[in-house]
């Protein structure tokens, strides 16, 4: 089971899709396959149908939030100083636009073997949260999609029922990505301690009130 | 993001355009009902007292455990694992343990793993005894089945506490090891309750297995395929019971399980009979366990007195590691940036996945066997919702 292989067999099982390993660095070893979002259902019937993989069982799904950040980088340049030219280290700064990741976690019942570990992202955090649902392939991540769903604001295509799973219908945000602020509901509070009044002042003056 | 194109609020049932209304019956069962074995919720439509459509509602328990555990450092997560399947909380620490060490590839000494399996059977044993139990109380058997199981996890309970400290919220693994070594005594005094638990399953089959209104009840209650539950990811003894031979504990050979001669049963018509039959024979593997656990365990640290566990920090990188717990498979997903506290943590519970076929195993049959049917999927509502 060595992914180099996996993705080989992929590339010529399903024409056209883009495949890249991504390393782990951890001692688990547990690399895993990043996957485009246009071929992945192609790519998940073929891990699941193909002889030698069987990938049948599809145990674990998830989703992470990578929210966008900068990145600096120490890039070593040739300078002209006073006409000599030297060594020297420059920062380069770069946007990471940032993404919201899936991770399904594969196994094989009838092969006995595992885990193979896919993964795919999102365009961006906004609008483009569109992924393609592999519910229709393995049945396990309908509720999983559902709870990243709810929780990340991930909208699985083609899910059968894509509701929200954990939270309640009429809450808007998404609770697990890494900039989510708690509501200001300082008027449920049981006790009204400083923390609590301070919260209401706040609101009341942006509020325009008193 | 707004949600409010994907409504979750939805009509279960058409409004009758001709206005023959009455035919069908929407009924909400739970979330406080006896027979949910916690807060958890079914919309039912019914055609007379058949089910139509079955929508499960989550979501009463939850607490977004998750993200409590990203703002909190490895170990200070371990407790609150307690929570999660609170029947069986030792199981629950030791997948994450085991996570955790397959993260920064620890390695545990060879007392602690005997230790957690010894701990780890116990909880299996008991979660199994007092699953028959509740299920048996669904079915209207009050009191007496449910009694007997909790009668002996009375015994299994009190060695948790002089363990660990505590019946139930027990605390009991640490990364590389476990927390406390046994007190004097105490090995002896589990070899009895476990050379005893034989004689209280052949009473417990004897009263039960062979009863008429039982079998009535159950068999062909419920039944799930084995393709079904491959793909749905049905995993423990629920899969067991549809005939999938996997047991992650002779699949994966986590901990020291190849070590021990047991058996994983399975099961040939995959109806609440037989995931009832299944854990009444997972508990003799289990004491088979115990007793080979118990004979052979040997001397020495319950970990490795050079292990920082405070406040360390994993190299970045991510693991996923599960074992089989009582419920099914129970995996945990940790993503490290290097940081003391995990960037992702991700619990997979057993208890949630294994409702995904909820509606398609109650189907066609009557109200009442709904109760029973989600009496032996065997659900804790803590793991379901988090």
């Amino acid at each position: 089971m060595n992914l180099e292989t996996i993705k080989s067999e992929l590339e010529a099982g399903v024409p056209g899709c883009q495949l890249e390993i991504v390393a782990n660095a951890s001692p688990s070893g547990q690399h895993s396959l990043l996957i485009d979002a246009e071929h992945a259902v192609a790519v998940a019937g073929f891990l699941r149908d193909v002889i030698d993989l069987r990938l049948d069982y599809c145990s674990n799904v998830t989703g992470i939030d990578w929210p966008p950040k900068e990145l600096s980088e120490k890039v070593k340049v040739k300078k002209i100083v006073d006409g000599v030219e030297r060594e020297a280290e420059e920062i380069h700064k770069t946007q990471f636009a940032g993404h919201l990741e899936v991770v399904y976690h594969l196994f094989s019942v009838e092969k006995r073997h595992g885990p193979i570990t896919l993964r795919m992202r999102t365009r961006d955090r906004e609008a483009g949260v569109h992924l393609p649902s592999l519910t229709p392939i393995w049945r396990s991540a309908e509720f999983q999609e559902r709870e990243i769903f709810d929780l990340f604001g991930v909208i699985f295509d083609g899910h059968p029922d894509l509701r929200r799973l954990l939270m309640w219908d009429e809450f808007e945000d998404h609770p697990m990505r890494r900039d989510y602020v708690d509501p200001d509901d300082f008027e449920y509070e049981p006790t009204a301690h400083d923390e609590v009044l301070r919260r209401a002042k706040q609101h009341l003056s942006e509020m325009g009130g008193q | 993001m707004s949600t409010a194109a994907y409504p979750s609020a939805q009509l279960m049932l058409e409004p009758a355009a001709n206005g023959s209304e009455g035919q069908l019956l929407e009924v909400s069962m739970g979330p406080q009902h006896p027979s949910t074995h916690g807060v958890f919720r079914m919309n039912v439509a019914l055609d007379g007292e058949r089910v139509v459509k079955l929508k499960p509602v989550f979501g009463y328990l939850h607490r977004n455990h998750e993200k409590i555990a990203e703002s909190e450092t490895y170990l200070g997560s371990m407790p609150y694992t307690d929570r999660l399947d609170y029947m069986c909380s030792i199981t629950n620490n030791w997948g994450y343990a085991l996570a955790v060490e397959k993260l920064a590839g620890i390695v545990v000494p060879e007392r602690a793993e005997y230790l957690r399996i010894i701990t780890g059977e116990l909880t299996r044993l008991q979660n199994h005894a007092c699953l028959i139990g509740f299920l048996m109380q669904d079915m209207g058997a009050s009191g007496t089945p449910l009694m007997y199981a909790f009668r002996e996890r009375e015994s299994i309970l009190d060695l948790f506490e002089s363990l660990t400290g505590a019946r139930m919220m027990c605390n009991y693994m640490r990364f590389g090891g476990c927390r406390a070594d046994m007190p004097a005594g105490w090995l002896e005094q589990a070899q009895k309750v476990v050379a005893a638990f034989p004689r209280f399953l052949d009473e417990y089959e004897q009263l039960l297995t062979g009863n008429e209104i039982l079998m009535e009840r159950t068999q062909g209650v419920g039944v799930l395929s084995a393709r079904l539950a491959v793909s749905a990811g049905i995993s423990g003894p629920m899969a067991r019971a549809s005939g999938v031979n996997y047991d992650i504990r002779k699949v994966d050979k986590y901990g020291i399980y190849e070590r021990f001669a047991f058996r994983v049963p399975l099961g040939e018509h995959g109806d609440v009979y037989d995931r009832y039959m299944i854990r009444l024979l997972e508990m003799r593997e289990s004491v088979k366990i115990l007793e080979q656990a118990m004979r052979t365990i040997p001397a020495g640290p319950i970990v490795d007195p050079k292990l920082r566990i405070r406040g360390f920090r994993p190299k970045a990188g991510e693991a996923y590691g599960r074992i089989e717990s009582p419920k099914g498979e129970l995996g945990f997903y940790l993503i490290s940036d290097g940081s003391p506290n995990p960037y992702r943590y991700r619990v997979r519970p057993p208890s949630l996945i294994n409702l995904t076929v909820l509606e398609d195993l109650c189907l066609g049959h009557n109200v009442a066997d709904i109760v029973v049917i989600l009496g032996s999927v065997d659900i804790v509502l803590g793991e379901v919702d988090r």
